[in-house]
């Protein structure tokens, strides 16, 4: 019998529409696949009944006009889903159980899709590893010691394993394109506003975005249109005409200019990533695309300020935390403020904490403007960096990470060498502007590589398209053996 | 500059988190060295740069002040660690 697990979104939706498996058979085989899967440990909660539910109500009165018919998904948990627990990874979340749900899987579900579980991340989100979740490491299916990228991390396990057929994570400073090159799929950060942040776990809110984690690019672009659009209960979301990507699609990019930025190209960074940007640009060239040499000259500059403008978001975001109306209380404190204190030490680990404290000193008194206020001013320059260079081109071309995926504990020790991860992701989030990343290759042993694509705002076709150009022409496989089984 | 220990429980005193004393160390350690790397910041010169405020090219919306929804109040205590019929319940604050 044919997996039906192992294939594409779209091929998936193309079975379903023309009735070759039911929504409840396609049901079925991932909660299979999920429950022979324990060991990546990439789901907090599974939802089967709803599904089955929901597959079946789908095949009774079926809806093949949907974008996602009877589709079943796993989200990332940090997606507030209605009588369903949301943990953010964290303990203090451990019991939460939303009485909303957010836009974002709202408009999945009016798509035609259901939940199927939510996925393992990173507590809050703060991680580059899956290794600072409450509820465990996540593993990588791509070998037993490896990380799968964070802090999305259950999204691109589950998705990399065949556990879903496509997900939704969030990316503050590279949460999703990290994670996706880690595990050879695709992922999308999206314009900041083109997708509400409504009933999301906050974590900075000036940087997050939530976007699609898919196989292909015309998985992404399907999915993208199904979570985007304007929502009045997010005030930072843009109102605009929702765009079909997946109709628009196309791989023509002959006459495109694409920016190759000097300032990523970083000290002892290893031989293949080089290889793989070369090889990257080699295909752009080949189908007419005309490629640019440009300058982003505060590069380097882009970590040091997102560790001062995203601790100090998530200071103020996390102050919700008290004990009081939600999520856990600790039984000690024998007043108020002693409550509060031991409620936050015990139901945060130690990187949100750690977190928690860089963000409370820099927007303390006296230190504001020398961090804060500096930071703030760092960031309007890497803006304009970005701002000067789409003037003359249409997309740069980047690797997205500055290695493959490496192992468990690797980094644990070290909070610096654990952030240089997002190097060349958190750029984008700061800018506000859109980036994919998309598997191109892999290093000597085997491991994905992915190249990363940045767009200007709102441009996320024209990265979709260039993604799907690479994507043809670089024939890129994924070879994952299930050895967890 | 460098913190030490005592500013350190200072400000883990303004973010409301018990601190074991048994970690403060390693935390210092930890929280230096991101310092160490933030402060690289301190090579550029940003004397006329104005601070980047809000990342979109458009103002925030303001919304009409009306009631659209209410009498949810059990859905809003559902969630609370400890409740008395209609109110969030918290350790005694005055004598």
């Amino acid at each position: 019998m044919v997996d039906i697990t192992n294939q594409s979104l779209n091929d998936i939706i193309e079975n379903i529409k023309t009735k070759k498996i039911s929504s409840t058979d396609l049901t079925k085989a991932y909660i299979n696949n999920i429950q022979s899967a324990k060991k990546l440990n990439a789901f907090v909660t599974t939802t089967f009944d709803h599904a089955l539910d929901k597959a079946k109500q789908f095949d009774n009165k079926p809806n093949f006009d949907q974008l996602l018919p009877g589709i079943p998904l796993a989200v990332k948990d940090l997606f507030c889903t209605e009588n369903i627990k949301t943990t953010a990874g964290s303990n203090i979340l451990n019991n939460f159980i939303p009485s909303y749900e957010s836009t974002v899987t709202k408009n999945l579900w009016n798509n035609g899709s259901f939940l199927l579980g939510k996925l393992n991340c990173d507590e809050f989100a703060m991680g580059s590893s899956n290794e600072t979740s409450y509820y465990g490491n996540v593993i990588n299916p791509v070998g037993d010691q490896l990380v799968p990228g964070g802090s999305s991390g259950g999204s691109s396990s589950a998705l990399a394993a065949d556990l879903t057929p496509a997900t939704i994570g969030t990316d503050t400073g590279g949460s999703i394109r990290q994670p996706a090159s880690f595990t050879g799929t695709v992922g999308l950060k999206p314009t900041y506003g083109l997708c509400s942040r409504w009933g999301i776990v906050a974590f900075a809110s000036s940087l997050d975005q939530a976007g699609p984690m898919t196989k292909t690019i015309k998985d992404c672009a399907i999915m993208l249109e199904s979570m985007s659009g304007f929502d009045e209960k997010d005030s930072t979301s843009i109102n605009k005409k929702k765009e079909q990507y997946s109709k628009n699609l196309k791989d023509n990019i002959k006459g495109l200019k694409i920016g190759i930025p000097k300032e990523y190209r970083v000290d002892n960074m290893p031989k293949e990533i080089d290889e793989l940007w070369e090889k990257g640009k080699k295909i752009l060239k080949d189908l007419g695309a005309q490629l640019i040499d440009i300058s982003l000259p505060h590069t380097k500059y882009a970590l040091p300020t997102y560790y001062i403008v995203a601790p100090a978001e998530a200071s103020s975001n996390l102050a919700r935390y008290d004990g009081v109306r939600y999520g856990y209380r600790s039984k000690q404190g024998k007043d108020l403020i002693e409550m509060y204190e031991k409620t936050r030490s015990e139901g945060f680990g130690d990187e949100v904490k750690r977190r928690i404290l860089i963000g409370t000193y820099v927007l303390s008194s006296g230190y504001y403007d020398a961090y804060y206020l500096k930071a703030q001013k760092v960031r309007q320059l890497i803006k304009k960096d970005f701002d000067d260079s789409f003037t003359k081109i249409d997309a740069i071309l980047t690797p997205s990470t500055p290695s493959s995926a490496f192992k468990i504990g690797e980094k644990t020790n070290d909070p610096v060498s654990m952030y240089l991860n997002d190097i060349f992701t958190v750029p984008v989030n700061l800018a506000g502007i859109p980036a994919l990343s998309l598997p191109a290759g892999v290093d000597k042993q085997g491991y994905p590589l992915g190249l990363q694509l940045i767009g200007k705002a709102l441009d996320e076709q024209k990265i979709l398209n260039i993604g799907y150009a690479i994507e043809k022409n670089c024939r890129f496989k994924n070879k994952i053996k299930r050895w967890w089984l | 500059m460098s913190l030490d220990k005592e500013k350190i429980k200072h400000v883990a005193k303004l973010a409301r988190i018990s601190v074991d004393e048994a970690k403060v160390d390693s935390l210092t350690k930890d929280l230096n060295s991101i310092f160490k790397f933030i402060e690289q910041l301190n090579e550029l010169n940003t004397d006329k740069v104005e601070p980047l405020t809000s990342i979109l090219n458009q103002s925030l919306r303001s919304r009409k002040d009306e009631i659209r929804d209410g009498k949810i109040r059990e859905k809003i205590l559902k969630n609370s660690p400890k409740e008395n019929e209609e109110f969030f319940v918290v350790p005694k604050v005055v004598e």
